[in-house]
């Protein structure tokens, strides 16, 4: 499995962040930074992407 | 220009953060706010629509800031009849400029003494043990340094970091966030320029509702919000927009925007040793409507009492704090948390149960139902059909 963000998509929001339970995910000035150290890959972030420019790849 | 230590530093600079740091500065405090983004205000999350109930709890809100005034609310349900919610006169309602009000409120807890810096953010929490004693900050863009504070305030939106930083988890569920998109058009061709309109229908917003919010004769901002939907709100947007080509056939689109609104999800606890949250970082948003500047403000005047009184009190426990939570619970939660029942509610109905709905609900009882009164009235029609009896139970 393997997160995917479209940057060209993404509006940098961060209503992926607020749902992320794990803290993986953060709104930086350059767009969402995301650690795959801390990511379960649990698909929240992809389900309230109000653009869809979030993919978690199987 | 900053100074090493703060009684108060408050991250994030939207009508939370400027309403934390206005009440403190006011009350004699020495205040920080931290917004992370080159222009506070921008972009905007918001579909802009405000009623003067929320405008007065606001403050005098200068003409600037205004878009465009509104007389009443029209609620399409899925068949397109509609119930009228009259304002009751002319300028009861306001669609304003997010970019200019946030600014302005900004002014406001500046000239109150609070010291506001933009394109500067919050990056840690300092704690000593379990206190929060600060943070760390870049500011204007440069490196890090460390700023102490008595009490830390997170008001840093729906994307907070600094809460969790600080140790206290303030991530969302999934089905308490609606996902909302939105683009500021042109060159639309609406109906009635002084009405803001609300298009509800689980095949055209599932879960939610599309919004019309004019800002002129021929400008709005044309949004949506839906929960838990198969596909991003922007698909059902765009076809709904594709759908009706009397409103849309010559718009242009001036500005895209998007967010995750919290409408539900409300803390039992929101304060640490030396730290609180408010705003959409504490989830304080009417969950029926998803409007949150009206609670960001509350919360954040209620918030600045309690920290400044902590902090003459030389206790800024977490016990001490807590009265924040106290208060706000009995001035704000407990009415939002009927909120939230009335949206688990009408979450469930189908466009047949919205059809009814518009037909028999007032426009004077959707008005009280979304401040969280009169869910009497609902059950009473909800009744009416033997299967939604249930739901019914649920409002008394």
């Amino acid at each position: 499995m393997v997160w995917k963000i479209d940057r060209g998509v993404c509006l940098r929001c961060g209503a992926c962040v607020s749902v992320c339970p794990v803290l993986a995910l953060e709104l930086q000035e350059s767009g969402v930074a995301h650690d795959a150290g801390k990511c379960t890959l649990c698909t929240a972030c992809e389900k309230i992407c109000p653009v869809g420019s979030i993919r978690v790849e199987k | 220009m900053i100074k090493d230590s703060y009684d108060v530093i408050v991250a994030g600079g939207g009508p939370g953060g400027s309403s934390v740091a206005k009440h403190l500065a006011k009350l004699g405090h020495s205040v920080l706010m931290l917004e992370k983004r080159q222009e506070i205000g921008a972009p905007k999350r918001c579909g802009e629509g405000l009623s003067v109930n929320t405008a007065g709890i606001i403050g005098k809100i200068p003409p600037w800031c205004i878009a465009q005034k509104i007389n009443a609310a029209k609620v399409y349900s899925p068949d397109r009849s509609y119930v009228l919610m009259d304002f009751g006169g002319d300028s009861k309602g306001y669609v304003v400029e997010r970019k200019a009000l946030d600014k302005w409120l900004a002014f406001e807890a500046s000239r109150a003494g609070a010291r506001v810096m933009a394109k500067s953010e919050v990056t840690g929490v300092l704690k000593d043990g379990n206190s929060v004693t600060g943070v760390r900050a870049t500011i204007l863009g440069g490196g890090e340094v460390e700023i102490r504070s008595k009490v830390l305030v997170a008001a840093d939106g729906v994307e907070s970091t600094v809460a969790r930083k600080a140790g206290l988890n303030t991530a969302n569920k999934l089905v308490n966030l609606d996902s909302g998109f939105q683009y500021e058009m042109s060159s639309l061709n609406m109906e009635d320029d002084k009405k803001i309109i609300l298009y509800f229908g689980n095949e055209i917003a599932p879960r939610g509702y599309i919004w019309i919010f004019p800002k002129g004769h021929d400008v709005a901002n044309v949004g949506i919000g839906t929960a838990m939907a198969e596909k991003p709100p922007k698909h059902y947007l765009d076809a709904f927009i594709e759908d009706n080509p009397d409103i849309f056939g010559s718009a242009s689109i001036i500005e895209v925007n998007s967010g995750g609104i919290p409408v539900g999800g409300f803390l039992d606890n929101m304060v640490l040793d030396g730290f609180a949250v408010v705003g959409d970082a504490a989830h304080q948003v009417n969950p029926i409507h998803g409007g949150g500047l009206k609670e960001a403000t509350i919360a954040g005047e209620i918030a600045a009492k309690v920290i400044s009184k902590c902090i003459k009190n030389g206790d800024v426990s977490k016990r001490a704090l807590s009265e924040y939570n106290r208060i706000w619970w009995s001035q704000r939660g407990k009415k939002l948390r009927m909120v939230e029942k009335l949206r688990h509610v009408t979450e469930k109905l189908t466009d047949d149960d919205l059809n009814m709905l518009v037909k028999e609900l007032t426009g004077d009882i959707l008005s009280e139902l979304t401040r969280g009164n009169k869910f009497s009235a609902l059950a009473k029609v909800l009744m009416k059909k033997p299967k939604l009896i249930v739901l019914a139970r649920h409002l008394l």
